[in-house]
């Protein structure tokens, strides 16, 4: 009989273990899941993780990992706020659009004004949209009790609505011969996020993810409302009474990870993506949470969670391409990453004992 | 605009048609809930559910198999969050969304071959004099099995959680899991015979979705019916009956809102397709004062030391 027995402390060394085990376990059982697809599972797996990095191509896809890993490890690092402190936002995905939306609108509403300061304008724009979208689940939360988690994920449908009614009407490109979807950022220059080393994939946001590291780094190690945050994560009850107040913490946490996925939206829609469009959003604010946990919510962890989730989406597209895999088989895989992760955290929190177990 | 093109009786009669699937996962998340667990993958097994029996069905040429299918399916990717909350013991907020982003893609994964396929239709049971009555017939008597089936679930939930003593069992481990242990009553399995039946009946409420409701197969085609589900549980404030209401209410606006997109309102469509969501959140502010019917236990991992 197995039994399970709580550790004093959580184990430090299982910590850091388990996303590198939950990585490998995923890669078997994804090999398995490939071979009953009827694809060679060594040649798929090594498409996946190692033609992007060292392969052929590999000077086209580099630059490829910094443009899909920086909005995962934008919105993650918000995300991973709030999910120290039990406030879970998972509509981070409506919040990106609403960015994306808002940051997009002001920068066309200049158009074609060019001036230096219409880029600050739409990144602040932007981010604001976000943390607006946020805010409705935070005040509702505070104000009335409601489940900010089923708030939050309800508030991605209407988001997803309202990108469509904007790319068919408001933000409609008026040259665009009737198609829908706004003008083309990437052809007006002050508005365009555009790389800031040529062939580098480094554009504005993956600068502000790297600024997001270190100032989520510094607010959880270092200042007070990062120790309230872990605390009422970790003891609810003391943080109270420490006098820590929840409503605060759930409106700097929601709003902090809202303004996060609104920048990620907007530098996606500046740059990357170039229109506001039905199908502008591809689901990066619900793959950051596999990459907050595969992180352990810690902002390097995330950082490097970011790097390896953008590492699948391209190998993905290569396999989908190469080897005919489905786009939907990789879904699968980030799906069950998150799986064996959250199985073999019980390591880190829990000793395995062998033997009979007492009667109770 | 036309609006006397919208038939009063069709509309109650389509409403209940629209509320099945969400009524069928939030009874079985009401169980699951009451037992102590808060299974966030509610879509996740709706939408494996909606393929399964999709699939089944296509290719067995039986609807009735294919429900069964369904709720096997369902209940078959809940038992993955039983191994990660009731033996793993991880988190249940995290859980649950590992189980819908895997249901997802797990589904769009085994649908792909059954894109524009067309489901053989499911019958709709008729009673000879009683269909065919003016207003009655049409919103009483005149529908799928499955309309009967959801509606007879929540009278035996409501049943069994209020008069049996399975009902009283379950809801002890609910309130209290280290009392209900200390009794003598196995915490664990009784959680995951929970975890399982809602799995089943968010499957049955999926399978609804792609086999009556819509029918065909489209990538994630449950739209967020399963997290509409899961706000419903805390609409009804955990008591069976009040879900049924919560469920016409929804498929009401659900189907009045299609009724006025089809008669050309003024109102652009998109701003009528958000209006489900948008209600639900006001119907969760509005209701979320009240906390106090809500299972003590829930959400929180159980563990006996000893």
């Amino acid at each position: 009989m197995i039994r399970l027995e709580k550790r004093p402390d959580p184990s430090r060394g299982w910590s850091l273990a388990t996303p590198v085990v939950a990585v490998l376990a995923t890669m078997l059982a994804g090999g398995l899941l490939f071979a009953a697809l009827g694809k060679d599972p060594i040649v798929a797996i090594r498409t996946i993780f190692w033609e992007p990095l060292f392969g052929e191509f590999s000077f086209y896809y580099r630059p490829q990992l910094v443009v899909k890993g920086a909005p995962l490890v934008l919105i993650a690092i918000g995300l991973s706020l709030g999910f120290k402190a039990g406030i879970w936002n998972i509509g981070a995905e409506g919040q990106y659009i609403i960015g994306a939306l808002t940051g997009a609108g002001v920068g066309l509403a200049f158009y074609p004004t060019e001036s230096v300061f219409i880029f600050p304008l739409m990144v602040l724009a932007g981010a604001l949209g976000g943390w607006a979208w946020a805010m409705i689940p935070a005040i509702l939360k505070t104000r009335f009790g409601t489940n900010e988690i089923l708030v939050s994920l309800m508030l991605v449908y209407v988001a997803e609505q309202l990108l469509a009614s904007m790319s068919l009407g408001l933000l409609k490109n008026p040259e665009g011969f009737g198609f829908p979807g706004s003008r083309n950022l990437q052809q007006y220059d002050s508005a365009h996020n555009a790389e800031l080393i040529a062939g580098s994939g480094l554009h504005w946001g993956a600068a502000a993810a790297l600024i997001a590291v270190i100032f989520a780094y510094v607010l959880v190690n270092k200042h007070m409302t990062g120790f309230h945050i872990r605390l009422t994560g970790d003891a609810p009850r003391a943080a109270r009474f420490a006098g820590v107040s929840p409503a605060r913490l759930v409106l700097f946490c929601l709003g902090i990870s809202g303004a996060l996925a609104g920048l990620a939206g907007l530098f996606e829609v500046s740059g990357p993506a170039g229109v506001v469009s039905i199908d502008f959003n591809v689901g990066y604010g619900f793959t950051a949470i596999i990459v907050a946990f595969l992180g352990r919510l810690h902002p390097v962890g995330i950082l490097l969670a970011g790097a390896l989730m953008a590492l699948t989406y391209i190998g993905g597209d290569i396999a989908q391409s190469n080897l005919g895999l489905p786009s939907a088989a990789i879904q699968v895989f980030q799906g069950m990453l998150l799986f064996f992760l959250l199985a073999f955290d019980v390591l880190t929190n829990f000793r395995i004992r062998l033997g009979a177990s007492e009667v109770a | 605009m036309d609006l006397s093109a919208i038939n009063p009786v069709q509309l109650i009669a389509f409403l209940m048609v629209a509320a099945t699937p969400v009524l069928l996962a939030a009874i079985g998340e009401l169980i699951v809930e009451k037992s102590g667990v808060l299974n966030l993958g509610v879509e996740g097994m709706m939408i494996t559910g909606a393929i399964a029996g999709f699939a089944v069905t296509v290719e067995t040429g039986s609807p009735a198999v294919g429900f069964v299918a369904a709720a096997g399916a369902g209940a078959l990717l809940s038992c993955l969050f039983v191994v990660l909350t009731q033996f793993a013991l991880a988190n249940q907020v995290a859980s649950g969304l590992a189980l819908t982003l895997f249901g997802l893609g797990l589904s769009a994964l085994l649908g792909q071959s059954y894109v524009g396929v067309k489901p053989p239709t499911t019958p709709k049971v008729e009673i000879a004099g009683l269909s065919d009555l003016p207003v009655v017939g049409p919103i009483l008597f005149n529908h799928d099995l499955m309309v009967y089936f959801g509606i007879a679930l929540v009278a035996a939930t409501w049943a069994v959680l209020k008069f049996t003593r399975t009902g009283l069992i379950l809801r002890a481990v609910g309130e209290n899991h280290d009392a209900a242990h200390a009794l003598g009553y196995k915490v664990v399995r009784i959680r995951i015979l929970a975890i399982l039946f809602g799995g089943a009946c968010a499957g049955l409420g999926g399978a609804y979705i792609s086999l009556i409701r819509v029918p065909q197969w489209t990538e994630g085609m449950t739209a967020g019916v399963g997290w509409i589900a899961l706000a419903l549980v805390v609409f009804a404030s955990w008591k069976p009956w009040r879900a049924l209401l919560g469920a016409y209410l929804f498929g009401g606006v659900t189907v009045v809102q299609l009724n006025l997109q089809a008669a050309g309102v003024a109102i652009p469509v998109e701003y009528l397709a958000m209006s489900p969501y948008l209600i639900t959140i006001v119907v969760l502010v509005i209701l979320s004062a009240d906390k106090s019917s809500a299972p003590a236990a829930l959400g929180r991992v159980f563990h006996a030391s000893r």
